[in-house]
């Protein structure tokens, strides 16, 4: 019993405790899938870490694909041979795996497949907060949306169903809140697997012809419209004449929930929640609609559920009279940004004109008068020994010293922290996985229009497998001019070092031959360069060089993420500031290890007026010994 | 168990690294095991990355609760450092609130590298005391030490929360859930750090009223 992983166990009835993604693995799981494919990415990533734990060869492949794209193909594949198959992304992973998509739609599907996208509100772990909905719309597939940790399971059995009922992927639609909160899910028996795959000789799927399957598409939305009207996941709760009805979906609807009970209004508002949001259940959304004049929409990010509802209302002149709705286009919910419980309930006590104080106005004096500047803020920084403080700390120094002002181009990853004082604000763009090689390409092709700045492209190994080999072969192929540093730290440490082709390990934990990131540059007849970064001198010359070369210059930065190698190796170093060496503020170098460095692990302390080292929290990577210009800072082999 | 009452919203404050998620979970699910409801938010993604870190743990009867709770409606702050401690309290603080925290801070990389100064930790701990109905400060992080490991704090914590009985907690309610979820030597050691959170809060416990 001890240890065996909970998602695996066959207990109907089991309660456990399950974050979002978990239970979308295991509604996964209780439907039978037999393929599950994705690219890591954050709130996206724990479903396919999930389902790797029940994964078995003979039963259920699961991998981490290149890209999102690749990912939906593969699992297209397993569905094409009539097997029910999974991918899942972050928002822009749809982005990726759209072109894919918006053919494959009018292509048709055979076995049941799901497409699980996870937006991320406010964006806490991702460049931007995308509504991804819109796109389900675009591409005339029904989306379904995850209101709930036991929503996250029982729907995803429900898409598979749908999927193979239309014929079509079914995308279903969670946020952050829920894909990485916890809550009880009940659990439903497991199938027995069986079946073999096989592709149904006389079958194909194509997107041809264009207009029957574009009609088909139409048409199955048009079924659905009726269909949805009694779909479990649409409930309405509160009085049968309320003053106010809140239309929801997402994390919106528990928002709603506490809103109403905070504000004692359970007798006046009702809630709709919608689990079937595109297309919107005609019967049932009008038998919402007829019971109020009033209503305020709840929902994660943009105005999809306003906009459908306002288009809705317009489309029904039975039901046009007088009706309001309220929601971000109205202001009465912030135009942008992940909602809070008190999103809601702001609207409500303007709405309906209601008073409500959360805490007493003495305490709120006494919150400013006790801990005004008692907080303050913790900036994000790279780990202690980390491989990218180093290589960042060199292409400054190779920057300056070059003086020609140089640009860098950066990317999507831990080392996307560049931006930033712990990467020395090193880098100056940032987009999407793999734009830092596309923009550096273009940057390199304007030398004959007079550009003197260099320019360095900076890319993590999973990025470039991810997106930036088509840009780097872009580059060559139109001979653009720039050096693409590669910070190669043997992981997808972002996101929770997930394996990727270079790193020899599958997610189902079977060892494959890596594939060598310098092998594909030389195919190309790039110029290579393969270095440690924690050899600053070296680093910083090598780049310097490549500076002056013309061509594309690819430096790859090998080391190995810190937190991973800690884990295997241990402290390599024991470190040690020799006090009398270190002239701390007095010296002209201003604290120049402690302010300028920013390694947690080195720390200034301000009694005895010099750098120490925290112990606790240094993995003795060594590399502060090499920028002391005092060389106070010693190292020892542990 | 005066005080309980539901949804009960306990919120976890640390820094990324202190194990805080770990002990959020392990609450929630003792409390299922107990038969509430449980849900646990948590702040996540680019957090952990040195930044704070607060999980949200809600306890109800039957209906979930949104995994968010309400500024303003925290019912017990377990922190894991006191500036945390004192942030949360700003947000979720209310003249009913109690506190219980680690009294030993984790300096922001501003203030390791000497461009900041950690705010004054005395007067962090009184801001604390008066924000709260009552207040408990555990030198946590020193008993973990002392155990070998810092590591042992966020289990000294729960002790603590145990030990103050503002919950319907037991020893026995942790020592069910963690036989389950590690190793033997694992399970003594964190049984242990447990046991010193229960002792080290009779000793410290500063009443208020
Ligand atoms: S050796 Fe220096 S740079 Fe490396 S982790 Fe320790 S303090 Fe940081
Ligand atoms: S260790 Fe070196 S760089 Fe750091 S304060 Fe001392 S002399 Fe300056």
């Amino acid at each position: 019993m001890k240890h065996a992983h909970p998602i695996t166990l066959n207990e109907p009835g089991r309660v456990e405790l399950l974050m979002g993604n978990e239970a979308i693995a295991r509604g996964a799981l209780e439907a039978g899938v037999r393929v599950a494919a994705a690219y890591p990415g954050n709130p996206s990533s724990e479903i396919i870490e999930t389902l790797a734990k029940a994964a078995d060869p003979a039963r259920l492949h699961v991998q981490w694909s290149v890209n999102e794209k690749v990912a939906l193909e593969v699992a297209a594949g397993a569905s094409f041979f009539g097997l029910r198959a999974l991918a899942a992304m972050k928002q822009n992973g749809l982005n990726v795996a759209y072109d894919f998509l918006t053919n494959l739609n009018l292509s048709g599907t055979g076995g049941g497949l799901v497409l699980i996208v996870c937006d991320d509100p406010g964006g806490i772990s991702s460049s931007n907060e995308q509504d991804t909905r819109y796109m389900a719309r675009l591409t005339d597939i029904p989306l379904l949306e995850v209101a709930g940790f036991e929503d996250a399971r029982d729907m995803i059995p429900y898409a598979f169903d749908l999927s193979e009922a239309i014929g079509s992927v079914v995308m279903v639609r969670s946020v952050t809140r829920i894909s990485h909160g916890r809550g009880p899910v009940r659990y439903g028996p497991l199938p027995e697997i069986s079946g073999t795959p096989r592709f149904v000789p006389g079958t194909t799927f194509v997107p041809f012809p264009i207009l029957t399957k574009h009609q088909k598409r139409h048409d199955a939305i048009k079924r659905l419209e009726r269909d949805f009207s009694d779909a479990p996941f649409n409930t309405y709760t509160g009085p049968d004449t309320p003053d106010l009805i809140i239309v929801t979906s997402g994390i919106g609807y528990l928002f709603s929930q506490e809103s109403l009970d905070l504000l004692n209004l359970n007798g006046r508002v009702g809630i709709a929640r919608l689990g079937t949001t595109w297309p919107l259940p005609e019967k049932w959304l009008s038998d919402i609609l007829a019971k109020s004049q009033r209503f305020l929409v709840v929902e994660e990010i943009d105005p999809f559920l306003e906009g459908n509802l306002n288009e809705f209302i317009g489309r029904h002149p039975s039901l046009q009279r007088g009706k309001r709705v309220f929601g971000r286009q109205t202001g009465h919910i912030p135009d942008v940004g992940g909602l809070t419980p008190e999103h809601p309930l702001a609207a409500l006590k303007t709405l309906l004109d209601i008073p409500y104080k959360t805490r007493p106005d003495s305490y709120e004096t006494l919150v400013e008068s006790e801990s005004a500047g008692l907080v303050i803020e913790r900036a994000l920084g790279f780990c202690p020994g980390c491989p990218h403080r180093a290589s960042f700390w060199s292409i400054k120094n190779a920057l300056a010293k070059d003086g020609r002002g140089g640009v860098v181009t950066g990317d999507i990853g831990c080392y996307a922290m560049s931006m930033w004082p712990s990467g020395y604000q090193v880098a100056k763009t940032l987009q999407a996985m793999g734009s830092g090689a596309g923009v550096a390409a273009g940057m390199g092709v304007l030398g004959p229009m007079g550009k003197t700045q260099p320019v360095v492209a900076v890319c993590g190994d999973s990025t470039f497998f991810h997106a930036a080999i088509p840009a780097l072969i872009n580059a060559r192929f139109n001979a653009s001019n720039f050096v693409m540093i590669i910070v190669d730290n043997s992981a997808t440490a972002m996101t929770g070092f997930q394996p990727h082709p270079g790193t020899g390990m599958t997610c189902m934990g079977q060892p494959v031959d890596p594939v060598e990131i310098s092998d594909i540059c030389h195919s190309l007849g790039v110029d290579v360069t393969i270095l440690d970064p924690f050899n600053l001198e070296e680093t910083e010359e090598t780049i310097l060089a490549a500076l002056r070369e013309k061509g594309i210059q690819v430096l790859i930065f090998k080391h190995m993420c810190a937190l991973i190698e800690f884990k295997k190796a241990g402290r390599h170093y024991v470190m040690r500031v020799d006090s009398k060496k270190c002239i701390g503020e007095a010296c002209g170098c201003d604290r120049y290890c402690t302010r300028v460095f920013r390694c947690p692990g080195l720390i200034w302390d301000p009694i005895s007026g010099k750098a120490r080292i925290d112990e606790a929290i240094c993995t003795g990577c060594g590399v502060c010994a090499d920028i002391c210009p005092e060389n106070a800072i010693t190292r020892e082999e542990a | 168990m005066s005080g309980f009452k539901l949804p009960y919203n306990l919120i976890i404050a640390g820094v990324g690294g202190q194990g805080n998620v770990l002990i959020s979970q392990l609450i929630a699910r003792v409390f299922i095991r107990k038969g509430f409801t449980a849900v646990v938010g948590e702040t996540y993604g680019v957090s952990q990355r040195g930044g704070s870190v607060m999980s949200h743990v809600r306890i109800s009867r039957e209906r979930v609760s949104a995994p968010i709770i309400p500024k303003g409606h925290g019912d017990l702050i377990l922190g894991l450092e006191p500036m945390e401690s004192l942030r949360i309290l700003r947000d979720f603080g209310n003249p009913g609130i109690f506190t219980l925290t680690n009294t030993r801070p984790v300096e922001p990389i501003d203030v390791i590298s000497g461009n900041l100064a950690y705010p004054d930790l005395p007067a962090i701990m009184r801001a604390i005391e008066t924000l709260s109905n009552q207040a408990w400060f555990v030198p946590a992080s020193k008993l973990a030490l002392e155990m070998g490991n810092s590591l042992f704090t966020n289990m000294i914590m729960v002790g603590a929360l145990i030990g103050a009985g503002k919950l319907p907690l037991t020893e026995q309610n942790f020592v069910d859930i963690l036989h389950q979820y590690m190793p033997d030597k694992t399970f003594e050691d964190n049984l242990a750090a447990i046991r010193k959170g229960i002792a080290a809060i009779e000793k410290t416990s500063v009443e208020k009223r």
